[in-house]
């Protein structure tokens, strides 16, 4: 399995502030992965820094074998939207189709057209007067009509309305069977992740606290709710994500590939958010219990 | 990528060329005028052998004569903040860098296409606008023979397309900095103008020793010189402090007459003796006694011009000044001084980028 991202010990410092740190992950090709995490997990940083707009100041990463941003052709293999989506707001959106052939060698020029004539786009219209969902899809246009290798998408539906949300998500979704494109997209709104994507990173504090194909985690993750009964009862191959307590009894997250026999336990399936949410505590737990324990 | 530059700086280069031809149309009307005064003048004086009265051109078109001194001045300031601050702080303000630099163009040829095509007209501009100031100019320049003086100078010639380049470049640096297109316009406005300042006042005087010549105090004219204010005679200014002069109080000082090179620039004249010193007022009051009567009646001017006389003797006329054959090669070196502040900046500008954003 090939990957469209390896990074190692990634990191990105503003001065004294790390704003990702000792990231080490790897991401397969021809996948959609979606990047979740918290406000602040490095999301934003990691994806700037794979397509260039970041120097990283620790650490190494390779997006599709080779050092983002450093060559024509390199940047031309992969697209990116930026967080709120930006474009030029005194052009005109037939400007941008413009500015897009201008600076992408491997310009489509009839898919652009074809698309923004999909949309409904007024050709003369101001990017400035589109709205959020209309200059979203300009975005998105633009970066996957210079035919990239990977399509890396930072946030891009979070300002959007829900059925705006679905469209773009449609939309990326038709490229990436049209075009056999890899894409790494960003978000918190889980549920629409669901939808899009196939394969998920859970990024915490710049941890990856869990990754993998959406189908298999969904498969290997239960809740099990049973009597208080102490967790070491539970057979090695269960790993407990989360746990939570009532007077009489205990709610587990586990993940293991093994049938659960136990009848004691009330077996149920996760979906998605509950499966991140469960990632996601566990990786902020962890990032406040101390690093080193002090012996007394 | 030079289309998409072209694309972005449209709108400043028809504001920028509209002003420039506006201006072009106002002085193609008025300068033929000027020539004709200048010459109408010239040939009546010659007949009436009296070309000592002022030329009436530096009264024709006052308001543009005045006025012309302050745009050719102020063009490059603007074409810095108009040009240069929002190059790129513009793109960082709305986020656009983030669309721009993941196109299939590295960073360096972004920055190297936008500096290179809005840099060229910002210099064209500044040479532009000098040249057409001058041409208009060059009947009034003709009569005041002053182009190297200290404020004309830098109206003049080449150095204008070095302060042009100079202040876009100050202008795109402080917007790469401050990230921000109004500080950095203040900031780009302020620096030119001390910037300006200090080559003007400090740098140039320096860029090369003046040429020293005595001349005989009491010289009518030495080569290639003329006398100005009392034509040849001699000015004794007495500063006698304190009111009534008693002896040991005051203070006098020997001042040469008023040298003017046409077209060069004067540093300065002073009266010293073969050592290079200048009188002390303890030994002019010693040669002179009449000076500490000087504001009494009895000092006649029969007294005063025997102790000039006296003084010639042992005292000359030290001249430092730049002859007017320098005024290109000064020039050169202000405007190759501007250009390399402007590279040097474009270069600071591409090692911030780089360090800032990968």
């Amino acid at each position: 399995m090939s990957a469209v991202l390896e990074a190692d010990g990634l990191g990105k410092r503003y001065g004294r502030k790390w704003a990702l740190s000792e990231c080490t992950l790897i991401i397969p090709a021809g996948k959609v992965v979606g990047l979740v995490g918290p406000n602040g997990a490095g999301k934003t940083t990691l994806l700037q820094i794979s397509v260039g707009l970041l120097r990283a100041s620790a650490g190494s990463i390779a997006v599709l074998g080779g050092r983002p941003g450093t060559t024509p052709g390199q940047l031309a293999r992969v697209g990116f939207v930026a967080q709120d989506t930006p474009t030029y707001a005194g052009f005109s959106v037939a400007d941008h189709l413009r500015f897009g052939r201008w600076t992408n060698p491997g310009w489509d020029a009839k898919f652009a057209q074809g698309r923004i004539e999909r949309l409904g786009l007024d050709l003369r219209q101001k990017a400035g007067n589109l709205s959020g969902g209309q200059r979203a899809q300009l975005a998105l246009t633009l970066a996957v009509a210079k035919r990239p290798e990977l399509l890396v998408l930072d946030e891009p539906i979070a300002s959007l309305d829900p059925l705006a949300r679905r469209e773009f998500l449609q939309d990326v979704m038709e490229v990436v069977v049209e075009h056999g494109t890899s894409v790494i997209l960003s978000s918190h709104l889980v549920a629409d992740l669901e939808r899009a994507c196939d394969y998920l990173v859970v990024l915490v504090d710049s941890r990856v606290q869990i990754a993998g194909g959406i189908d298999e985690l969904l498969a290997s993750h239960h809740r099990l709710t049973g009597p208080l009964r102490d967790r070491d009862a539970l057979p090695g191959d269960q790993l407990v994500i989360g746990e939570s307590y009532t007077d009489r009894q205990r709610t587990l997250v586990v993940r293991t590939d093994q049938p659960i026999l136990d009848p004691v336990w009330k077996v149920e399936s996760l979906d998605l958010e509950d499966l991140v949410l469960a990632y996601m505590t566990r990786g902020v737990e962890q990032d406040r219990r101390p690093k080193l324990a002090v012996r007394s | 990528m030079i289309r998409l530059a072209l694309r972005q700086f449209r709108t400043e280069a028809i504001v920028g060329l509209g002003l420039l031809v506006a201006l072009a149309v106002v002085l193609a009307v008025t300068g033929p005028h000027l020539v004709s005064v200048s010459d109408a003048f010239k040939s009546t004086c010659r007949a009436a052998h009296d070309c000592a009265t002022t030329n009436p051109v530096l009264n024709s078109d006052k308001a543009l004569q005045s006025a012309l001194p302050f745009i050719v001045a102020i063009v490059p300031a603007l074409v810095g903040l108009f040009f240069g601050a929002p190059l790129i702080a513009r793109e960082l303000e709305t986020g656009t860098f983030r669309l721009v630099w993941t196109q299939s163009v590295t960073r360096k040829r972004w920055l190297a296409a936008k500096l290179g095509l809005v840099g060229i007209v910002a210099m064209a501009i500044g040479g532009l606008l000098t040249w057409m100031a001058n041409w208009w100019a060059s009947p009034l320049d003709a009569v005041n023979q002053d182009r190297f003086g200290v404020a004309n100078f830098s109206l003049h010639g080449i150095a204008p397309i070095g302060y042009a380049a100079f202040a876009f470049a100050l202008g795109v640096t402080a917007g790469v900095l401050l990230r921000r297109t109004l500080p950095a316009m203040a900031v780009t406005g302020a620096g030119f103008a001390a910037a300006r300042v200090a080559v003007t006042y400090w740098v140039r005087p320096n860029l090369a020793s003046p040429v020293r010549e005595s001349l005989p105090l009491s010289a009518g004219s030495g080569p290639g010189f003329l006398y100005g204010g009392s034509q040849g005679t001699m000015n004794f200014n007495a500063y006698i402090q304190s009111g009534v002069p008693t002896p040991g109080v005051g203070q006098v000082v020997l001042t040469a007459p008023q040298v003017s090179v046409p077209n060069g620039w004067v540093y300065s004249t002073t009266a010293v003796d073969k050592a290079g010193h200048a009188p002390t007022s303890h030994y002019l009051f010693q040669a002179c006694p009449v000076l500490k009567q000087f504001s009494k009646p009895q000092a006649s001017a029969a007294q005063l011009q025997a102790c000039i006389t006296r003084l010639t003797s042992t005292f000359h006329t030290l001249v430092a000044y730049q002859p007017p054959s320098r005024f290109w090669s000064f020039q050169w070196a202000e405007m190759g001084i501007f250009l390399a502040g402007a590279l040097a900046l474009c270069g600071l500008t591409y090692w911030w980028l780089r360090r800032q954003y990968a």
